[in-house]
């Protein structure tokens, strides 16, 4: 299912990423960039939203690995969509670079899925775990998650960094875990809203049936905002 | 035969380093121009031994592909260059990785350089010419000139190995740049070869093989678990 149509072609301003829509004049799929340590949880939380949204969307994943194919063969292994709607892209021992500086392999991936199996409503795109300063360029996604997890430590948000102070969203991972750890949420929670200000944050875990329902909800009001 | 700044009164040198940057963001990044699988066999393990990978690169796909980007940027037609390019890289692997990386090149130079020329080869080759085809038409856009394109390509054959190198290797970066200032000259000779090459004709362009580069990119394409896409 899609939920694009023609319409006519518009351009977003600033330095959004200008170019909406596709040359044949339909609208391009939503990009949503998930960004975050090794481990956090980035993968796992793309399985769920992936299980969450495929009945009512239509869904492609790019991944970004950083010597491997793993986090594309796990999601095929899971099958949580088609082989045909998951790309892996490699970069070149520098996640961040792929993401962010130089985003020409994520971009061909993005379009190579779009002629493949599009019309597409969202793209995810995750990136190769890197360190807290790693964020992607807005002219490869129209917005970006950054996952943490608990278990990275609580400080983590009080320390700060492009990812967890500009990120659309940030999700704090694994709260199962938070008894096993000794890392305090509340202190999390309260760390994060000081350094984001307005900006959302959500708690999740995974392990939970339906554990992704937080981000869920924030992909699809993004994802209305995005047709509207 | 003209420079295009002389018809279009862009391109000076400034220009030049915009599009020789090894930051040009282009793709490149990925790509280890054949050194990963030479550090796995032992060939390459010191300064000593990438500074030989290099030359024969140079010497080689270099000079090859320095040619086909003065011939692009001088004004032949691009899709017969295309497929000159194609009769020289016999290895499928290169193969498509020359067209990855022109397609990147294009995607790149269109919003950097606009222009007619551009935008005929891109839909002309909408999966990507070979990149120093792409590389001499993004030169032409520049308004820069063959020799331009030829440096370009040239100076890529020697500084994508070495920066992957850097990586694949911890080495010294003074002295894994050392390297590439010690080729210098030898750079210089190599597009001296291809301009002249790419003046003569086509049938004069070079052909220069490197086969053990073909053979080790073929394996390299199977490998599982690698850093670089080539
Ligand atoms: N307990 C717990 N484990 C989780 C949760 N989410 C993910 N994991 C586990 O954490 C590990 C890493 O998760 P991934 O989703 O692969 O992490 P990633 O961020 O994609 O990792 P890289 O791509 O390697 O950076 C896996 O073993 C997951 O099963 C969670 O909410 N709770
Ligand atoms: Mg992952």
């Amino acid at each position: 299912m899609h939920l694009g149509h023609p319409h006519m072609p518009t351009e977003a301003g600033g330095d959004a990423p200008a170019r909406t829509v596709r040359p044949e004049g339909t609208r391009r799929a939503l990009r949503i960039g998930l960004g975050g340590p090794v481990g956090s949880g980035k993968t796992a939380t793309v399985a769920a939203l992936c299980r969450a949204l495929r009945a009512r969307l239509s869904l492609a994943v790019v991944t970004n690995d950083i010597y491997t194919r793993e986090d594309a063969e796990f999601l095929l292994r899971e099958a949580v969509l088609p082989p045909e709607r998951i790309k892996a892209v490699e970069t070149g021992a520098c996640p961040h670079t792929a993401i962010r500086d130089d985003i020409s392999a994520n971009l061909e991936a993005v379009e190579d899925l779009e002629d493949a199996v599009g019309p597409l409503d969202l793209i995810l795109v995750e990136s190769g775990g890197d360190n807290l300063t790693a964020t992607f360029s807005r002219g490869l996604v129209d917005a970006q998650i950054f996952v943490i997890d608990v278990a990275g430590g609580d400080d983590i948000p009080r320390k700060g960094g492009p990812g967890v102070t500009n990120a659309d969203l940030l999700v704090i991972n694994k709260t199962d875990l938070a008894p096993y750890v000794g890392s305090d949420l509340d202190r999390m929670a309260r760390d994060a809203r000081e350094r984001r200000g307005t900006l959302p944050s959500v708690m999740t875990s995974l392990k939970e049936a339906d554990g992704v329902a937080p981000v869920a909800r924030w992909v699809t009001d993004q994802l209305a905002a995005w047709v509207a | 035969m003209g420079r295009a700044s002389d018809q279009c009164g862009a391109g000076g040198r400034a220009t030049l380093l915009v599009l020789a940057d090894g930051r040009f963001p282009a793709g490149g990044h990925a790509h280890s121009g054949g050194v990963e699988a030479a550090v796995r066999a032992g060939r390459v393990d010191g300064v000593a031994t990438l500074a030989l990978f290099c030359r024969g690169r140079l010497q080689t796909a270099g000079l090859v592909a320095a040619a086909l980007a003065a011939a692009a940027a001088a004004g032949t037609d691009p899709l017969e260059l295309d497929a000159l390019a194609d009769a020289r890289t016999p290895s499928p692997a290169l193969r498509a990785t020359a067209r990855r990386l022109g397609r990147q090149v294009m995607r790149a130079a269109r919003v950097i350089w606009p222009g007619g020329e551009l935008d005929r080869l891109a839909a002309l080759r909408p999966r990507g010419a070979h990149h120093p085809v792409v590389l001499g038409v993004a030169a032409r856009s520049a308004g820069l000139g063959d020799e331009d394109a030829a440096y370009c390509c040239a100076y890529e054959a020697a500084q994508g190995p070495v920066t992957a190198a850097v990586r694949l290797l911890g080495l010294d970066p003074f002295e894994a740049t050392a390297v590439l200032a010690r080729l210098a000259p030898e750079i210089d000779r190599v597009v001296a070869d291809a301009v002249r090459a790419a003046h003569t004709g086509t049938e004069a362009l070079p052909a220069a093989s490197a086969p053990l580069l073909d053979i080790t990119a073929e394996a390299h394409a199977a490998w599982p678990v690698r850093l670089f896409t080539s």
